[in-house]
């Protein structure tokens, strides 16, 4: 598609590919303050001096060159859920977002391509001194507590798609939750792919002042396009002392969409951080959330699901860093791989020497449909203290002729035994979403059983 | 009144990947009378039980399946469920994860038709569960998940009382259980005759035993593939005093 062709959808698309004229354009269209268009461009050379990863999935097809790294689409921000346009109503409904969306429209911040075109903030919250907004206008609201800890959690040199992601952001949610503050009701976030080969590349902050708790959820759709399509987002979690965050993710892009993610959360003095992250879809999935226990007491889990079918690779797991002594943590990784699809574990275990009366627990149980397809697993365990105690357990089942005919036998058809068997093996990790999620991903399982037969 | 013919197996031969297994069996059913099938290992017992509950592996080179005048000889495994086959399995399989309770309500309403509300499901379980002496926390448990033989054998009697069949066939039921446990096992065969009296049973077993507790109206005897005797509950007698070596000499 030639630049000079008018899109009526967008009030400005930036040149394909990336330099640093784009990335000041980037900045200049935000009216940033120059501390972060300076952060963007350092980013910028960061990520072309690193090479594309070599271990992991493959990425030789995708081509950052390729890409549209900003767009801004026509409709503005809004406030109120009665003054956004139709067109882009009918997208929601089309994702099918449910009645979580009903439910919780009251907090829904949601993310309309690269930028944030419907946010409302519960009165309550806000009166409380909670902030949830957009990066762009947290930057412009809240520069000192941005930049206070904007980047400090994953610095843009961490690997070459948090550069790229530093460089070029654009999006995403920033919250903040005052010291003793509890928010009893989920942050919901919605965001999506919407222009052919543009990339999405939002960046969340979530900062938990002592004391506090807030549980953070987003769900992602994208419709199917023909070009390779990257999404990139870069996701920081600050538990302050006694601080609780849980992080909730449910993607399920399309088929074309390389999702390449960095999440990392940092827990301080008693602090609990949980990630739980659902990962449906895409071409290739890149995404190990990461918490780093730092100060003794804190404690981290993270739970994730990967189904993995006809042409995608999910590359996924977690990473717990215990820097401090009596801390703790789990990983649960649950991974279905169906019709010739690969699922990989990749996790890494660490304990520093000193901390002592570390207590971690990792367990990895793939679940193989039929005999094309493929499961890895690729723990990294490292353990420099003695006085700790690690668990770590695998499993590989297969959904077997036996326990298909062993249900059909009690008059389920093909498709709902498998099912079945399927919302038995992710029991674990449905128990923790909050039920309309928990609905949804009965959903997103039946489908994917609907098109998995034979 | 002449009672109306359940089941219907006409000269059925079956093969497993190009090897016979079964040859040429014939036999009737009517509705409630108890069949026993006896032979010893390696005989097709269990070949015929899963041929007639339509598992995949098992071909059918001739003859036909017939259940309630419906020819069911093609029919998927989960159609002949809706239409009234049971098979209680001699290996019953673990589903971890799936809770013994959701599993009955999606089988209950699959086989049945009906939908029914989770408290009056719950209240009929909780019924049976009674009947079987089935502690109620069993219900909240994975499919078969870390059962012992004895509870997993309870659990297909639980489903046979609540799927309420027309034709069940049980395989090798009171394999691998005590004396006591075998007892429980039998009284829970006889309350589904109770309630649901309409119901034939194929008994299939290795062993006299069970048939002290379950008088069946014919005992047919099982070897290499064949049907090499028919008789009444006394063929099960001759069977305990001689062995089958005896009736495999019959088989020419």
């Amino acid at each position: 598609m030639s630049l000079k062709a008018s899109i009526p959808n967008y009030v400005f698309r930036s040149a394909k590919g990336l330099n640093r004229e784009i990335v000041t354009e980037i900045s200049r269209k935000k009216n940033e303050p120059d501390w972060m268009l300076e952060f963007r461009l350092k980013a910028l050379e960061i990520f072309e001096s690193i090479p594309m990863p070599s271990w992991g999935a493959d990425l030789t097809d995708l081509d950052p060159e390729d890409i549209y790294y900003y767009v801004k689409p026509i409709e503005d921000q809004h406030t109120q859920w009665s003054d956004v346009p139709d067109k882009i109503k009918k997208t929601f409904e089309k994702l099918g977002i449910p009645q979580a969306e009903q439910k919780f429209l009251a907090g829904v911040g949601a993310q309309f391509d690269s930028e944030v075109i419907y946010k409302n903030l519960k009165k309550r919250w806000s009166d409380q001194g909670v902030i949830f907004t957009d990066m762009s206008t947290a930057l412009r609201d809240h520069p000192d507590l941005v930049k206070k800890y904007f980047a400090t959690v994953i610095p843009a040199h961490d690997n070459k798609f948090a550069a790229l992601n530093s460089a070029v952001w654009s999006g995403g949610s920033f919250v903040y939750v005052p010291a003793g503050v509890r928010i009893d009701m989920p942050l919901q976030a919605y965001f999506r792919i919407d222009s052919s080969q543009m990339g999405q590349f939002e960046r969340t902050l979530i900062i938990a002042e002592p004391g506090s708790f807030v549980e953070y959820v987003e769900g992602c759709s994208a419709p199917i396009y023909k070009k390779n399509s990257l999404h990139s987002a870069v996701v920081e979690l600050v538990a302050l002392p006694g601080a609780h965050i849980r992080y909730t993710t449910i993607q399920n892009w399309s088929n074309n969409v390389y999702n390449l993610v960095t999440k990392r959360a940092i827990a301080y003095k008693n602090a609990r951080v949980e990630w739980v992250d659902g990962n449906f879809g895409s071409k290739v999935t890149m995404k190990y959330p990461c918490i780093i226990l730092a100060e003794s007491g804190a404690k981290g889990s993270i739970i994730s699901l990967a189904v993995a079918g006809n042409g995608q690779h999910q590359d996924s797991g977690g990473k717990i860093i215990h820097l401090a002594p009596h801390t703790t943590s789990s990983i649960i990784a649950k991974s279905i791989s169906k019709d010739s699809g690969i699922s990989s574990y990749r996790g890494l275990l660490k304990v520093i020497k000193g901390a002592h009366h570390v207590k971690s627990k990792v367990q990895c149980d793939a679940l193989l449909f039929d005999d094309i397809s493929r499961t890895d697993t690729y723990p990294t365990i490292d353990i420099r203290e003695d006085n700790v105690a690690i668990e770590h357990e695998a499993s590989v089942s297969k959904v077997s002729d036996e326990q298909l005919f062993y249900l059909q036998s009690r008059g389920l058809n093909e498709q709902s035994a498998r099912a079945l068997i399927v919302n038995g093996f992710i029991d674990a990790f449905v128990q923790l979403l909050p039920m309309e999620y928990a609905v949804e991903i009965n959903r997103l399982i039946a489908m994917e059983m609907e098109n998995s037969i034979g | 009144m002449e009672k109306s013919i359940f089941l219907c197996i006409k000269n059925l031969s079956v093969s497993v990947i190009d090897k016979p297994v079964l040859y040429n069996i014939n036999l009737n059913v009517n509705a409630g009378n108890v069949h026993a099938i006896m032979g010893p290992n390696g005989s097709g017992k269990s070949s015929l039980a899963y041929t007639l509950m339509g598992h995949p592996h098992y071909y059918i080179t001739a003859g036909a399946v017939i259940l309630n005048d419906v020819d069911i000889t093609t029919m998927p495994v989960h159609e002949r469920a809706k239409n009234g086959l049971f098979l209680s399995f001699q290996h019953p399989c673990e589903i971890p994860g799936v809770s013994v309770a959701s599993f009955l309500k999606e089988a209950y309403s699959a086989v049945t038709g009906t939908h029914i509300s989770v408290a009056d499901f719950q209240q009929l379980l909780l019924k049976y569960c009674e009947l079987l002496s089935i502690a109620p926390a069993f219900i909240g448990r994975g499919l078969n998940d870390g059962f012992s033989g004895g509870e997993k054998k309870r659990l297909e009697l639980l489903q046979l009382l609540l799927l309420q069949p027309k034709v069940a066939i049980l395989d090798e039921i009171d394999s691998g259980l005590d004396v006591d446990s075998l007892k429980i096992v039998a009284a829970g065969i006889a309350l589904a005759r109770q309630e649901n009296p309409h119901m034939s049973v194929i008994l299939i077993t290795h062993y006299q035993r069970i048939l002290n507790y379950i008088i069946p109206d014919y005992v047919h005897v099982l070897c290499d593939g064949r049907i090499v005797s028919s008789g009444d509950a006394h063929v099960a007698k001759v069977l305990e005093a001689k062995g089958y070596d005896e009736f495999k000499s019959l088989n020419s």
